[in-house]
């Protein structure tokens, strides 16, 4: 089984600011360049960036990520948190940076049985 | 015959809008029963062109027709034209300014990823008048 946000969260020590914890994810991708993002991020995957603003939020939801997942402390702006709420989206957030977020959250998603 | 019509007025620089036509065309795309990969197609193409109009063209209007065989998606602008259409396809040219580098645009795929995620595009541009570029996308390829 998948694992699901809430799992995710509890396990990886991220913070959930917003969504649906229910959600499964299925593997992990990073990148901050949002036409890249949009066009390589698998379904499913909790995306971790460094940008919280809406286009996030809007590329999160047309790639059909599981999450934006806020690395190295960044946190979404009030209107990308507007978003987020109103279209279901979730948002984790870490204070540790990219690379070592994506790397917990790949190793949780490798050992999920 | 149309199966569905659509159109959207894109606001200009107000990103806070911006992919609303590509979310509502998901959508809509997705009850109509399309193939997932037509419709993710379809919603990319589109949110780049729409991310244009916000950044170059102050706005402009979209409108969406689905037929039997296609997804056709016309994007018109009144704003300043591409003065060299061959450069702005080139992947990683941008004249994007910093602030929108800042918010992650600004990449130079725009144009390149509306090419690469429809079968056919084509650029009607004038400096000074505008730009309109028409999309398709098929819905069974051979």
């Amino acid at each position: 089984m998948p694992l699901t946000l809430r799992e995710l969260c509890e396990q990886a020590h991220l913070e959930m600011l917003c969504g649906d914890g229910g959600r499964q994810v299925r593997c992990v991708y990073c990148c901050d360049l949002l036409s890249w993002a949009m066009s390589r991020a698998p379904e499913d995957s909790a995306w971790v960036t460094v940008m919280g603003n809406v286009n996030t939020m809007a590329v999160c939801l047309l790639a059909d990520c599981a999450c934006v997942v806020l690395a190295d402390g960044a946190r979404p702006d009030e209107q990308a948190l507007a978003k987020a709420q109103e279209q279901g989206l979730a948002i984790l957030a870490s204070e540790e940076p990219i690379y070592e977020t994506a790397r917990r959250i790949g190793s949780l998603i490798e050992a999920a049985p | 015959m149309n199966i569905l019509q659509m159109s959207y007025e894109v606001p200009g620089d107000d990103f806070t809008h911006a992919g609303e036509a590509s979310s509502a065309t998901k959508r809509a795309l997705k009850k109509l029963g399309i193939s997932p990969a037509v419709v993710r197609n379809v919603a990319i193409a589109m949110y780049e062109g729409e991310i244009n109009m916000v950044i170059h063209a102050g706005g402009g209007h979209i409108d969406l027709s689905v037929t039997p065989d296609a997804v056709t998606m016309v994007l018109t602008d009144h704003g300043p034209g591409i003065p060299d259409v061959e450069k702005a396809m080139q992947n990683g040219w941008s004249t994007a300014s910093a602030e929108v580098r800042s918010m992650g645009f600004g990449a130079g795929m725009g144009l390149p990823n509306m090419k690469k995620y429809t079968d056919e595009m084509h650029i009607d541009t004038e400096v000074g008048r505008g730009t309109t570029i028409t999309m398709t996308v098929y819905l069974n390829k051979a």
